[in-house]
């Protein structure tokens, strides 16, 4: 019997009768990560990992009907048991394990494999059906290590301040902004962050991880000299507003998993395209599954049938879901 | 090889010209002079021709790759460009060779061309582990000679100019011929492109010629031609020629010919080379080469002409060329650029005189009394076989490709043929393009409305589209597919478009026996259904 299967609201489990990440409003939902297309308003029930409550709330209404769970601490529901366990892509997420008359499944939300510092590390959960991601699904998809990411964030940041510019960099304003500043050496200069991104950071503080002082990027006049020597962390909607103008002369940058290609880099139309990403690239999705031990694999969003035929061709039993997750590499969907 | 990819990468991310030109000149500032050479000759719009075959190319990309045919063409599909995806399969390296551009084309990549297979797969993987990721795509794209860069050779010149301190024309006279298929670039080369001005100069020039003045379009409504432009009787009128611009060259005993694209093309015209002993040394000719019997003939003549690799008796029959001359750029060894547009015309009409070959004829001049007299003249445009007029300031001088400061030519073109034809396929674009579906085959109908007919392909365009447009187009691409052909997908046909071009002819090489010139989008006409198209009878129509 399948445990996971896909509806028109959302991924389902039978046996528990609960959805996860559903897209239209369910009665009871198990959330992998705040990001806007897997945590959706309007469900009665919630159910999350503990880490990720301060988000969820901070995004979905501080009053939703929420119940949380640490991580790895089982619950038991019309026979399923459920655990949370850690996905390494933004702070709270998780990886959801289902267990049901000696079947185990595994769905994935998002996941990264490279530990960051800002969320617990992704956790390698052995099961029997393994639910993934394919975001980033072709090998031309591979990650240098965020070290190498942050030393070119550093680089261009010094070099705008000795041209007298300010570096406005975009990136998604939960999870890709903290794990930047998290990243960067906070001694070049003065951090600016927009207003979508400010209340995030808190909650990131509150949840006892370290990001440098950050100053509200509304509170500057234009021509303020600080500015030519901040680094000013945006959404990639703030670009081409009025909002920007502010910061004058500028040097502008896009911190995407997406900038590996040339084509999307010069699409965007910024400076800089920084390769920096929350999911997982090709070789991680590979390990990942691999770390599974599931000789089922049910494929999301992204690279579906990439994916699913390369794993067939390994001697998996792979097939494809359909669902409404997003992009949340590219723009802002909350 | 990892400077230049440095360059090529800067040229790449920014649209600004003056941080190009900041790119260009901090590039040449540290770069060994047989590395500049090479990278002048690149960067100017030289190509080597193909190193090593596509297919092996990439058959041995993927199996150095460690993947599945498949998954290469689906990244390839994904990615656009066939450098840079091979550039992001390849196992990364860990070590980046410290050889500059100059040793890696001359000692590694030239060699390669038309060694057998199995020897390339042996040095080609082991060529690859020497570069990183954007130097492995640079030498990918150096060996099939697909390297572009969205720099203008104006702007190579003008960084070189600043460099060595130099007038930018000096450069741009130094730098005709240097992506000549037949010049190898080198550190002396590099050197004299960059030399201070020696006092003899103009004695070590040989062939060459001097950069084009180019024309800008004129496209405001008559009327307001005497408040833009003054009198007609200021305006030297001619009629706009549709062949090959050209200068012919006589100095030493010797004549050249040049293309406007900067290539030798001497010997493809031996008809003209009676102008031996017709021209006396020293003196350069601007003018358009066009075939010639008693009238100008149809540019299509011309082109089978040119795409010809022997030239037959037959053809030279068929086709014979003229040069209809209109500018005299150097008299008896003086550069006459600097005298005015009317003194140069005079002394031109002498020359041809004196030479008095068929070969070498004036552009006639036209005259009109006012603008609403030549406007009447150049409706003949069509029926005489030329482009409509060109207009050039009596009193300007002879400037450098499209400068306006010391004269100016305009060309006052007859407005284009237009049809409205159903995108069928598309294709995705080079370079900035690469991810968009950018290229279009056009298609209309081969009967009239309401009888049974099909859509026949007769033009691709891929120009005059906004970015925005082209997003949209892209999107409706996608989601209309019928099927796909590598990088090319036909569509369910839904799409009209108003198509101009500048001329037709018939051909046997297309499937709607027309050809037409310089297709282009001028419209996207989103109000008209496919139904609405044009037919091939329209486009017969417009032959006669
Ligand atoms: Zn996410
Ligand atoms: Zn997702």
């Amino acid at each position: 019997m399948d445990l996971v299967i896909a509806r028109p609201e959302g991924l389902y489990c039978p046996a528990g009768d609960f959805y996860i990440d559903p897209w239209r409003p369910v009665e009871r939902s198990v959330i992998t990560h705040a990001h806007g297309d897997h945590a959706r308003t309007g469900n009665t029930h919630y159910l999350a990992a503990a880490p990720g409550e301060g988000i969820l709330r901070s995004r979905l209404g501080q009053d939703i009907n929420l119940q949380t769970l640490p991580y790895g601490e089982r619950l038991v529901h019309h026979g399923v048991t459920l655990s949370f366990h850690p996905a390494g892509h933004v702070l709270g997420s998780a990886q959801v394990r289902l267990e049901y008359q000696g079947e185990v499944w595994v769905a994935s939300g998002d996941y990264k494999v490279e530990p960051d510092g800002t969320c617990a590390p992704f956790e390698p959960v052995r099961c029997h059906t393994f639910i993934t991601e394919s975001t980033f699904g072709l090998p031309i998809y591979r990650w240098q290590p965020q070290a190498q990411i942050f030393a070119g964030i550093n680089e261009w940041w010094r070099g705008n301040i000795a041209n007298g510019k300010a570096s406005v960099l975009f990136c998604y304003s939960f999870g890709k902004a903290q794990r930047i500043l998290h990243g960067i050496d906070a001694s070049i200069g003065p951090i600016l962050s927009h207003g979508a991104v400010e209340p995030l950071n808190r909650v990131y503080r509150d949840a006892g991880i370290y990001i440098p002082e950050t100053l509200y990027a509304g509170d500057f006049k234009k021509n303020d000299p600080l500015l030519r020597q901040a680094l000013i962390i945006a959404p990639p909607s703030a670009g081409g507003s009025t909002w920007i103008r502010r910061f004058g002369d500028y040097s502008d940058a896009f911190a995407s998993g997406w900038m590996r290609l040339r084509g999307t880099r010069r699409r965007r139309g910024v400076d800089r395209g920084f390769v920096l990403s929350d999911h997982a690239d090709w070789p991680g999705l590979l390990w990942a599954i691999e770390q599974t031990g599931a000789e089922r694999v049910m494929v999301t969003h992204g690279s579906v049938g990439v994916l699913v035929r390369h794993l067939r061709e390994k001697g998996l039993d792979a097939q494809g879901f359909t669902t409404e997750y997003g992009d949340d590499e590219e723009e802002v969907t909350a | 090889m990892k400077a230049f990819a440095e360059l090529y990468a800067n040229l790449d991310a920014t649209t600004s010209s003056n941080a190009k030109l900041a790119a260009l000149q901090g590039y040449f500032r540290q770069a060994p002079p047989a590395d500049a050479a090479w990278a002048v000759y690149f960067l100017s719009g030289g190509r080597p021709r193909q190193l090593v075959p596509t297919r092996l190319l990439r058959d041995m990309a993927t199996e150095a790759s460690g993947i599945e045919p498949w998954l290469f063409e689906e990244s390839y599909q994904s990615v656009g460009d066939l450098a840079e995806t091979i550039s992001l399969l390849l196992p990364e390296s860990t070590y980046t060779s410290e050889d500059g551009l100059a040793v890696w084309l001359e000692e590694k990549l030239l060699p390669l061309r038309g060694l057998p297979p199995t020897e390339l797969a042996e040095r080609l993987p082991a060529l690859w582990a020497q570069l990183d990721q954007p130097s492995l795509m640079l030498c990918i794209k150096l060996i099939t000679g697909s390297f572009r860069v969205g720099v203008s050779k104006l702007l190579v010149t003008r960084a070189l100019a600043a460099m060595a301190e130099l007038d930018s024309k000096r450069v741009a006279q130094r730098l005709v011929g240097y992506t000549d298929l037949s010049n190898r670039p080198t550190a002396e080369g590099y050197l004299k492109l960059i030399a201070a001005e020696s006092s003899d100069e103009h004695a070590q020039r040989g062939g060459q010629p001097y950069p084009f003045f180019l024309a800008h379009g004129l496209a405001q409504p008559v009327e307001q031609f005497d408040a833009l432009l003054g009198s007609p009787a200021d305006w030297q009128v001619e009629w706009k020629w549709d062949g090959i611009r050209a200068q012919v060259v006589k100095r030493e005993g010797r004549l050249w010919v040049w293309s406007r694209g900067e290539e030798l093309v001497t010997e493809r015209f031996p008809e003209l080379h009676a102008l031996v002993s017709g021209l006396p040394d020293g003196t350069v000719i601007d003018g358009e080469i066009v075939v010639w019997k008693d009238a100008v003939q149809p540019f299509a003549l011309l082109q089978q002409r040119i795409g010809r690799k022997t030239l037959s008796k037959k053809v030279l029959e068929d086709a014979p060329v003229a040069v209809l001359a209109y500018d005299l750029l150097e008299h008896q060894g003086d550069d006459w650029r600097n005298h005015s547009q009317a003194e140069r015309r005079a002394q031109l009409e002498q020359v041809i005189a004196q030479c008095n070959q068929p070969v070498l004829l004036p552009s006639p001049l036209l005259t009109g009394r006012t603008w609403q007299d030549l406007a009447r003249q150049r409706e003949d445009s069509r029926k005489l076989g030329v482009e409509g007029m060109m207009l050039k300031a009596r009193d300007g001088l002879y400037g450098v490709g499209r400068t306006k400061d010391m004269g100016v030519w305009w060309k006052w073109k007859v407005d284009p043929f237009s049809v409205d034809a159903v995108l069928i396929y598309a294709q995705r674009g080079h370079g900035r393009r690469a991810s968009l579906y950018s290229d279009y085959t056009f298609a209309v109908w081969d009967g009239p409305p309401g009888s049974e007919r099909t859509l026949v392909p007769f033009a691709k365009a891929y120009s005059g589209l906004t970015d925005e447009e082209m997003r949209k187009v892209d999107a409706i691409v996608r989601k209309t597919t019928v099927e796909k052909f590598g990088p090319v997908s036909s569509v369910t046909p839904s799409m009209v478009f108003e198509l101009g071009f500048e001329g037709i002819a018939l051909s046997k090489r297309h499937k709607s026996g027309i050809a037409v010139r310089f297709p282009r989008m001028l419209r996207w006409r989103q109000d008209k259904h496919v139904e609405d198209a044009d037919n091939l009878g329209t486009l017969q129509d417009l032959l006669s």
